[in-house]
Parts: C-alpha cells; structure tokens; sequence
C-alpha cells in the first residue's frame, strides 16, 4: 500500500509550501485573479459566518485507505487521533451548540478507538442530524468492524460515504486495488440493515468526487447514473448523492503537479466560478474541528493549517457568539467550492 | 500570434467570435445551449454523439471539450471509445458506400 506523503517526507505535505504553490505561480503574474479579488468583484469580500449549522469533528487521520486524491492526506501511518479528552470538550459543545448537524470525519472515524464511545454520547444529545463519513471499506476491514452497519442502525446515524464510480475501473484507480468490490460488499451490509432504503429514516448517502483532474458534472444526472447502475448491477439502495468538487490541496494538490495539470485545472476552476456559490459555501455555516481540538472554517482549510481568524481557536475555548464574529480565511483553493453549482461536504451549494 | 494552426488555449477564447458580429454569435451560443440540454435524450446521451460527431469532423477542440464533458458525466473510458468507434464505423461505411458508384461506372463501361 501506498504511504502518505507525509510519510514520504513530500514537500507538498508541508501546509506552508501549498500555500505558496497556490499564492503564486499563475496567480502572482496576473493570469488569473486571487479568490480574493474575483469575490471582491461582486462585493462579496470579507467572507462572513451566517448561522452555525454543521459542526464537523474529524476523529483522526488514520485510515485504512490511501486515495489518490485524498485532501487529508490520511492513511494507515498516520497516527494523529483525538483523544478522549478532546472528545470530552467536544461532547461540551455538542450539548450548547445552535448547530443543527454533527458532521464526524477522518480519516476513518471508526479505527478511532475511542469512536464508539463518542457516538453513544454524542446520539444522546439529540441533535437533529447526526452524521458518520465511512469509507465504506473499513465495515468490512476487520471483523472487530463487521458490526458497524448495526451500531450506526442503533444510534440512527446518518451514513455518508465515498463511492467516486459505479464502475471497478474508475474506482479502484482513484482509491486502491479492491476498493471497489469491498465498497459493494459494505453496501449490502448497510442496506440489510435498512439504510439507504426508500422510504427508511435511516439515511445512506454516497459522495462522488471525479477520479481526476476535471470538475463533476450535473449532481442530479450522476445520482441518477449511480442509481441505476447500482440497482441493475448489484441491488444496491441509496438516498441521495453528493457531487464534490477536488479541491487543489495535498494529495490532489500534488497529483495535479506530477501529471502537469495543475495551471489547466485552475483556470478551469476559476473560469467556472459561480458568484451564486459563494453565499452558501460550507464555511459560511460550518465549523471544523482537528483532532487536536483547533477550530477551522472548514475541513480543507483545516488541511492546510489555516485556522480560524478568532481569539477562539480551540475547542476548549468554544464561545460561539464570537466565533461567529470572524472573517473567514481565504485562498486560492476555495475555488473548487465555488465552481459551476458550487461544493461542500452535502454536495452543490447553487 | 501562435505558429501553429491550433493553440489548446484558443478554445477558452470561443466566445469571443460574438465580439465581431453579436447578433449571429449570441443566436449560435444560444441555440448551442439549448441543443446539450436534457431532452429527448439524455445530456450524457448526447455528449458521447458530440464525441462521436468531434471525431469524424477531426475537431481538436472538439475533442478536447467533449472529452471533458463526458469524464464530467461519468462516462467511462470504454463508452467513449465505443462512441468513436461508431462514428468511424460510418465514416468508413459512408466512404465504401461510395464503392458501389464506383462499381456501377465500372460495370456501365467496361465490355
């Protein structure tokens, strides 16, 4: 299996050399405008918080997996993981949050040891959408995880997980040799439990992201593609699909090096930039949590250690009232949720 | 001015054809729109004939756009090849079609 590139010594694992990869070269000359200056041109700079709605957790970035275009650069030799103590502080928040939705995130969240323990808390709490990111193929990674489908069934979490192509080919090209039929396998599990069926509340998402340097395509068209597919081929039932745009950071940061498209990936970005998608990106309502308990506007900013600009910016000095009093950081790389229909964790913003 | 015939970045720069006659340029973009929307046929659908289409008429741009499309879509690389194959199965076919006309001549004139 493929190492992480942090643990390939990569330079582009270092958050501060993908900063200057992203603030200078095609940006710097001009060719294309900053993301600062494109949503300065519809008034739209400094990006401000709206109402809190998702608080999202990432348990650690250990993962079983190593894909391709992974942003957070996760993997199995990746060791930083929340602790209980963390989660404790989180549970706290949990409780006096306004937000509506508990997004937990990896990594793979399950190989957390402590995962279990948190969900039972967290589920009791009550908040009104509950959601786990599995990677699908830890359900069937070990026997230890072969249960999940019914502890995700017991606590009603909301499942949302990563399946970039109905087809083995596309699928295990951008996650891993027999990610495919592990993936199909994990399905079923959660479809004989009752998840992702019509008319069941429990909720079975998938998340497309494109296995390449090219931005997704209609969300509604390919939900309809992968139900089919899926249906026809496999019996599989899902809920709804979410198209995710790859944003130019980490692993995808470094593909789209290696394979020289970076510059046509970009300006593909930013000539399909959306003004309506900045309104309703995710950082306007989301705040990210690290597995060490720093706060961030959003996953990816989390990636690239850009955390928020507040006084507040640990967990265990959460006071959301000024939180919400902040600018939201910006880069070059927020143009991946602000291309054609936009991006975010729940799929297209516009 | 690039040397040569065609420059990959020319294609970003298309819609500026309307910039020299706007009337003709906004009709065409327009009716181009409106021809990719879902119909009767599928946006997918009609991306592999577009695909196809790119192919017989040797359109770099073409390809270089619907290539995308299609990988946008989901398409995979065996159905676009398949698409290829279709428009050089006619391409081919209506080019040895022509064979019979020749035959015919032959056939009229030789003893």
């Amino acid at each position: 299996m493929k190492k992480s590139l942090k643990a390939r010594n990569n330079d582009i694992a270092n958050t501060q050399r993908q900063l200057e990869i992203l603030s200078n070269g095609i940006f710097k000359k001009g060719d294309l405008p900053t993301f600062a200056e494109k949503i300065s041109e519809t008034k739209q700079f400094p990006l401000r918080p709206k109402k809190l709605e998702i608080l999202q957790i990432n348990l650690g970035y250990m993962c079983n997996q190593v894909c391709e275009h992974c942003h957070v650069d996760a993997g199995p030799d990746r060791n930083e993981i929340m602790t209980l103590e963390t989660m404790q502080q989180c549970l706290k928040v949990i409780k006096m949050t306004a937000a509506h939705t508990l997004d937990l995130t990896g990594g793979a969240p399950e190989m957390n040891p402590n995962f279990r323990w948190f969900v039972e808390e967290a589920s009791k709490v009550g908040i009104k959408d509950f959601i786990v990111r599995s990677n699908l193929t830890i359900i069937k990674a070990n026997k230890k995880y072969h249960d999940l489908p019914e502890f995700f069934k017991k606590h009603k979490v909301h499942v949302v997980s990563s399946l970039p192509h109905y087809t083995k080919g596309k699928t295990d090209k951008q996650r891993g040799d027999g990610v495919f039929d592990k993936s199909i396998a994990a399905l079923k599990s959660l479809n004989e439990v009752g998840y992702g069926m019509q008319n069941s509340d429990l909720k079975l998402d998938l998340v497309y992201n494109p296995s390449g340097a090219f931005l997704p395509g209609n969300q509604q068209a390919l939900e309809q593609d992968f139900k089919k597919a899926l249906k026809t081929d496999f019996d599989i039932s899902f809920h709804n699909l979410f198209a995710i745009t790859n944003l130019p950071i980490s692993r995808f940061l470094d593909y789209l090096i290696a394979s020289e498209n970076y510059e046509d990936y970009m300006t593909a970005l930013v000539d399909a930039y959306n003004p309506a998608a900045v309104a309703n990106v995710m950082c306007t309502n989301t705040i990210s949590v690290s597995w060490d308990g720093f706060l961030y506007d959003c996953d990816f900013n989390q990636m690239l250690n850009l955390k928020v600009a507040s006084k507040i910016q640990h967990i265990s000095y959460y006071q959301e009232e000024l939180l919400q009093n902040r600018n939201i950081v910006i880069n070059q790389h927020c143009y991946g949720c602000t291309a054609g229909a936009g991006s975010s964790c729940q799929g297209v913003v516009a | 001015m690039s040397k040569n015939y065609y420059d990959a970045a020319d294609l970003r720069k298309f819609g500026k054809i309307s910039e020299w006659n706007e009337e003709l340029g906004a009709k065409f973009f327009d009716y181009y729109r409106k021809v990719f929307e879902e119909g009767a046929l599928t946006a997918r659908e009609k991306s592999l004939i577009a695909l196809a289409v790119a192919h017989t008429e040797q359109c770099p741009y073409c390809i270089d756009a619907y290539t995308k499309d299609g990988l946008q879509k989901g398409i995979t690389k065996e159905e676009m090849m398949e698409a290829i194959h279709v428009g050089a199965a006619i391409k081919s076919g209506a080019t040895l079609v022509h064979g019979v006309q020749m035959m015919n001549i032959v056939n009229k004139l030789e003893m």
